[in-house]
């Protein structure tokens, strides 16, 4: 029996009521894309149905309106399954002046024999503030992954800030000291700074790096913290200390709402 | 302006009309390890990577190879490529650029829009390199090869791009522009970078654990450097979507390099 193949697009718009709080404004849910209002200014993505699996082209717009506030989490994992060709996520992203994004699903778990593409397109404002997670795990337990190729986009007033692309299941880069090593799980976490040009030159913003993290300021006005672990629980636990040594502004509603304590003294 | 056909000969290199040998001496020169243009300092993680156990040998360092030249090596190649074509075309900045206006290529305009076409070019190069360490390293090599280059092969592109990026073009970005002066097809300014994106960190693991040179060059001898230049060719996007293929492990590394103590190599 062939499963038809699923096209879905689901759309998420804040915008501020009239006492200046961040309401949601649009939230069109499109199976198995289904989202579900748990807090004010959080959604939850709750998957009403199996995969992605193979042939299906999900699509989740999300557009935050200029001054509101918006965390974007998910129930479970999202587990990536072979069918009839390849998978499609694609994320498209707007962050407007003054607006903050919190986005931090669970993994994207890679199933054996999936064929994935990931594609997530951010265009932030110059001011806007962005927290954004990622984390790919290569197969469930003892499972070898199938193949997934992902690109993640993120501009800053049209001005580049972070291009990356992951491949997953490429024999040229699987298992590569140079790429992803022994690692079973990649992860990383951008979240916007102030503007490199508005810090005192005497003030570098310095990288850090531990066992399998580094934290990793950009040219532009973002740090990328980046991780490699061999297992889901070993990846949150390093990203999240690079993230708590990120110094974001201590007002910003992004540390809030993500809970990010202020980074320990860099210079113990 | 995208380099295909339109772009004729003097862009894509296949080149009916052009001598066989069109480019060859530039690109030998270029890629050769002997270029004075501080290279050979630099490991590419390959010491970092030696140090740490990650290569113990032979078969790790092709794995090594491997990734870093479908990585780095493949985003590389495809800067200088762009670079290349940027240097080649007389109408450049008017390509490639959003809300270009169409302003004769001429005079002190025409200068100041090459000078913001090449800092963009260098800020997509920024924007695929989350290391600082690399970032670092690779503003350093493509500062010292400006400078080499601009003595060697004096050109007009390279002047600009020097006034434009003045602590130094992405290394990828350099070499384009100086593939163009020495007179290499943007197809060779790419092999170029995917060569030595690799060639580097290859002989780096021959000093660092006294490998034997020969099975290193056979490794080298397998590596896909034409199949992965022809892709990026063939590929030819604007500046915005060229590769960006990362390479977590590789910044770690570089990373954790500039905080090893004793080291042979600057990355």
């Amino acid at each position: 029996m062939t499963k038809a193949l699923v096209r879905a697009r689901a759309i998420l718009r804040t915008g501020l009521d009239d006492r200046g709080l961040t309401r949601i404004e649009t939230m069109r849910s499109d199976p198995p894309l289904t989202l579900r209002q748990t807090a004010p200014g959080e959604i939850h993505l709750v998957s009403t149905g199996a995969g992605p699996l193979g042939g299906d082209h999900l699509r989740l717009d999300i557009e935050v309106a200029e001054g509101t506030s918006l965390t974007v989490r998910s129930i479970a994992s999202t587990l990536v399954l072979p069918g009839t060709g390849r998978s499609l996520m694609e994320i498209h992203v707007d962050v407007a002046s003054g607006a903050t994004l919190v986005f931090a699903p669970e993994p994207t778990v890679l199933a054996a024999g999936c064929d994935h593409r990931m594609t997530t397109t951010i265009a932030l404002a110059p001011d806007a503030s962005l927290f954004w997670r990622e984390e790919i795990v290569f197969g469930r337990h003892g499972e070898r992954p199938g193949r997934c190729h992902s690109r993640f986009d993120a501009t800053v007033g049209g001005r580049p800030l972070l291009r990356q692309e992951f491949v997953v299941g490429d024999p040229e880069s699987d298992g590569s000291p140079a790429v992803f090593g022994t690692a079973r799980c990649v992860g990383s976490t951008l979240i916007t700074t102030e503007t490199p040009a508005d810090e005192p030159k005497s003030d570098p913003r310095e990288a850090e790096v531990a066992e399998g993290v580094a934290v990793l300021p950009l040219a532009g006005p973002g740090t990328l913290v980046s991780a490699l672990a061999a297992d889901a629980v070993e990846l949150r636990a390093r990203l999240s200390w690079g993230e708590s040594r990120v110094s974001i502004q201590a007002d910003s509603p992004a540390r809030a709402t993500v809970g990010l304590r202020p980074p320990a003294s860099r210079f113990p | 302006m995208d380099g295909t056909a339109a772009g004729g000969p003097a862009v894509n290199g296949a080149a009916p009309g052009m001598p066989p040998t069109h480019g060859l001496a530039g690109l030998l020169l270029l890629a050769d390890s002997r270029l004075p243009a501080g290279g050979h300092a630099h490991s590419g993680g390959a010491e970092e990577a030696c140090r740490t156990g990650a290569i113990s040998g032979p078969e790790d360092l092709a794995r090594f190879l491997r990734g870093r030249l479908a990585t780095a090596g493949r985003v590389a190649a495809a800067l200088a490529w762009s670079a290349c074509v940027a240097a080649h075309d007389p109408k450049f900045p008017d390509m490639r650029r959003p809300n270009s206006h169409n302003t004769a290529p001429d005079g002190h305009a025409h200068a100041a829009d090459a000078a913001t076409a090449w800092r963009l070019l260098d800020a997509e190069a920024d924007a695929r390199i989350a290391s600082p360490a690399q970032r670092l390293a690779s503003r350093t090599q493509g500062r010292l090869l400006v400078r080499t280059a601009k003595r060697v092969w004096p050109s007009t592109a390279l002047g600009t791009l020097a006034g434009a990026v003045p602590d130094g073009a992405h290394h990828p970005i350099a070499l384009g522009a100086a593939a163009q002066a020495a007179g290499c097809t943007p197809a060779q300014a790419a092999m170029a970078a995917a060569y030595t994106s690799v060639t580097g960190a290859a002989t780096a693991a021959v000093r660092l654990l006294g490998l034997d040179p020969v099975t290193v060059h056979r490794v080298l001898a397998e590596l896909p450097l034409a199949d992965l230049t022809d892709s990026v060719i063939a590929e030819q996007h604007d500046w915005s979507a060229l590769p960006a293929h990362a390479a977590p492990a590789l910044d770690l590394l570089a990373e954790q390099h500039l905080r090893t103590e004793v080291r042979l190599f600057v990355s």
